[in-house]
């Protein structure tokens, strides 16, 4: 039992990490109706800018997070710029197909390069306060991924803030909801679309700070984390950034209760059942509209 | 003033628009009638900036509108209020009516535009917190005539505003117009109710086949035997 409980609080935090790696392909998918497969890779290299920032910079973990989001976001406005922002220009349902090619190729040239600049190894970020771990009833719950947790719903918060209080982020969702509709409206929606991929990938960015410090970056984890996100974003639907969130806690606390019931190598299988239930019961998810 | 020249328009291969001539005066209401698949909710779309037409102008208070994104031409003080609503279902009243003002000549006067919006439907004010998609069709609408009044437009284009909707609420939308109208915002109506749309319209355009077929003042247009006939139905030409 105890072995149980562990295994769901550490499942839990890894989950929050899910959620926050499918917020930004959720609101990039969402309002774009592109499917960027490249999602991961752009964890990744937050997780590398991360790792180099507090190496070279000598700065906090967490504090790296200041630098690494407008640094992704700035990244998600050159991709679009050169990338993303022609295939918004096709019909909506030739869009899908045109971003997947750009995405995958997008994935092979980034992991490609990140094996070239940095080699295959794995790295994580090391810190002082690392290895403390909180005692509550015979649980261990190391201080890290408490923190990480706490993190990522913060960021998911403003996100959520950011998108109902904000006057372009009440834009980006009427553009989500209906692009021609939010036309008529005076809302430049180019601009509307720019300012989703650019925020979807600065959360991806910071995704990959938190993986670095929680867990480890290596060149090879952007396929992982997509089809992670990718799941998540199925289980919770569209539309619902805090939806998005307990999904990838669901996500993670069903990984924990699989690996515990059958055995470790389960842990990947239960996210693909999950995927594959959702599509035919649910298909728009959990908390979708 | 609205003027449009020899518009014409398609869906790929499919000519929707063969050389469409109209004008729309400052302060003018004015009716386009036709049956379905004429061409008319193309026409708006077209001027509205949605579509690009194939050739022809489309001039508003003489700037040529053409090289134009439609979130440009709601900036110009053109307006169009969608066929089917098109409402973002999902937020409420207060938010549909604040996206409605969101272009910068707009958002100047949005508080000015939300007293005038809830003047005219004063139900909205008691449901501005309220999720649209839980409206009836009528309410819906009202947001929708709302959020086009809240771009504070100087011609105010409708696709159909009577579709779906109890004829209750169909004369307080038309008694709307009326009184939009008496503030100097020109009308521009695409009506499948015809005898309401040429009741309220100063002229009308009937348009057939992507070309105009017939025009005059809208009292005439009711006497018209071709228009009777064709969109009035057979009691009214017995009557």
């Amino acid at each position: 039992m105890r072995i149980l409980a562990q295994q769901l609080i550490l499942g839990l935090m890894l989950g929050g990490l899910y959620g926050l790696a499918a917020a930004g392909l959720s609101l990039v998918f969402g309002v774009l109706k592109v499917l960027n497969v490249a999602h991961g890779e752009l964890i990744m290299l937050g997780g590398y800018a991360a790792f180099f920032v507090v190496a070279l910079l000598g700065l906090d973990p967490f504090a790296s997070l200041l630098l690494v989001l407008p640094l992704s976001l700035l990244l998600g406005v050159v991709l679009y710029a050169v990338l993303f922002g022609f295939v918004v220009r096709a019909h909506e349902e030739t869009r899908i197909k045109n971003s997947l090619l750009i995405g995958f190729g997008l994935a092979l040239a980034l992991h490609a390069l990140a094996v070239r600049l940095w080699t295959a190894d794995e790295r994580s970020i090391i810190t002082p306060y690392g290895g403390s771990v909180l005692r509550v009833g015979g649980l261990s719950i190391p201080l890290m991924r408490v923190l990480i947790l706490a993190l990522a719903f913060a960021l998911i918060g403003a996100l959520h803030l950011l998108l109902t209080r904000w006057r372009w982020g009440k834009a980006i969702r009427a553009t989500a909801e209906d692009w021609e509709a939010a036309l008529l409206s005076g809302i430049d929606v180019r601009r509307a679309y720019l300012l989703a991929f650019a925020l979807g990938t600065a959360l991806a960015g910071a995704a990959g700070t938190l993986v670095a410090i929680g867990y480890s970056v290596s060149p090879s984890i952007g396929l992982e984390w997509t089809l992670k996100a990718l799941i998540v974003v199925v289980l919770a639907g569209l539309g619902s950034m805090i939806g998005t969130f307990v999904g990838g806690l669901v996500l993670g606390a069903a990984e924990a209760l699989s690996a515990y019931a059958f055995g470790g190598p389960y842990r990947e299988v239960v996210g693909l059942a999950i995927f594959v239930v959702v599509l035919v019961a649910r298909p728009r998810g959990l908390f979708g509209r | 003033m609205l003027e449009v020249r020899d518009l014409e328009a398609s869906y790929g291969d499919l000519r929707a628009l063969g050389g469409v001539t109209l004008t729309v005066g400052a302060g003018e209401i004015v009716a386009l009638l036709g049956p379905n698949g004429a061409g008319k909710s193309t026409l708006l779309k077209s001027i509205a900036g949605l579509l690009r037409p194939r050739a022809g102008s489309i001039r508003w208070e003489g700037d040529n509108l053409g090289a134009l994104g439609a979130h440009q031409i709601v900036e110009r003080g053109l307006a169009l209020v969608p066929e089917g609503r098109r409402l973002f279902g999902s937020m409420t009243v207060a938010e549909n009516l604040e996206l409605g003002a969101f272009a910068p000549r707009a958002r100047a006067l949005q508080a000015q535009s939300l007293d005038r919006v809830y003047a005219l439907f004063p139900v909205l004010r008691d449901r501005r917190g309220q999720v649209v998609r839980s409206l009836s069709g009528g309410q819906q609408q009202m947001v929708a005539v709302g959020r086009a009044l809240m771009s504070a437009p100087r011609l105010l284009m409708l696709d159909e505003p009577s579709l779906g909707i109890a004829p209750r609420l169909v004369s307080a939308i038309f008694a709307s117009l009326v009184e939009i109208n008496r503030a100097g915002v020109g009308v521009f109506l695409v009506e499948q109710n015809v005898h309401a749309a040429l009741s309220l319209a100063h002229r009308a355009y009937v348009l057939e086949g992507g070309r105009i077929v017939g025009e005059g003042a809208a009292a005439a247009l009711l006497e018209d035997p071709h228009v009777r006939q064709a969109y009035l139905g057979p009691l009214a030409v017995r009557a």
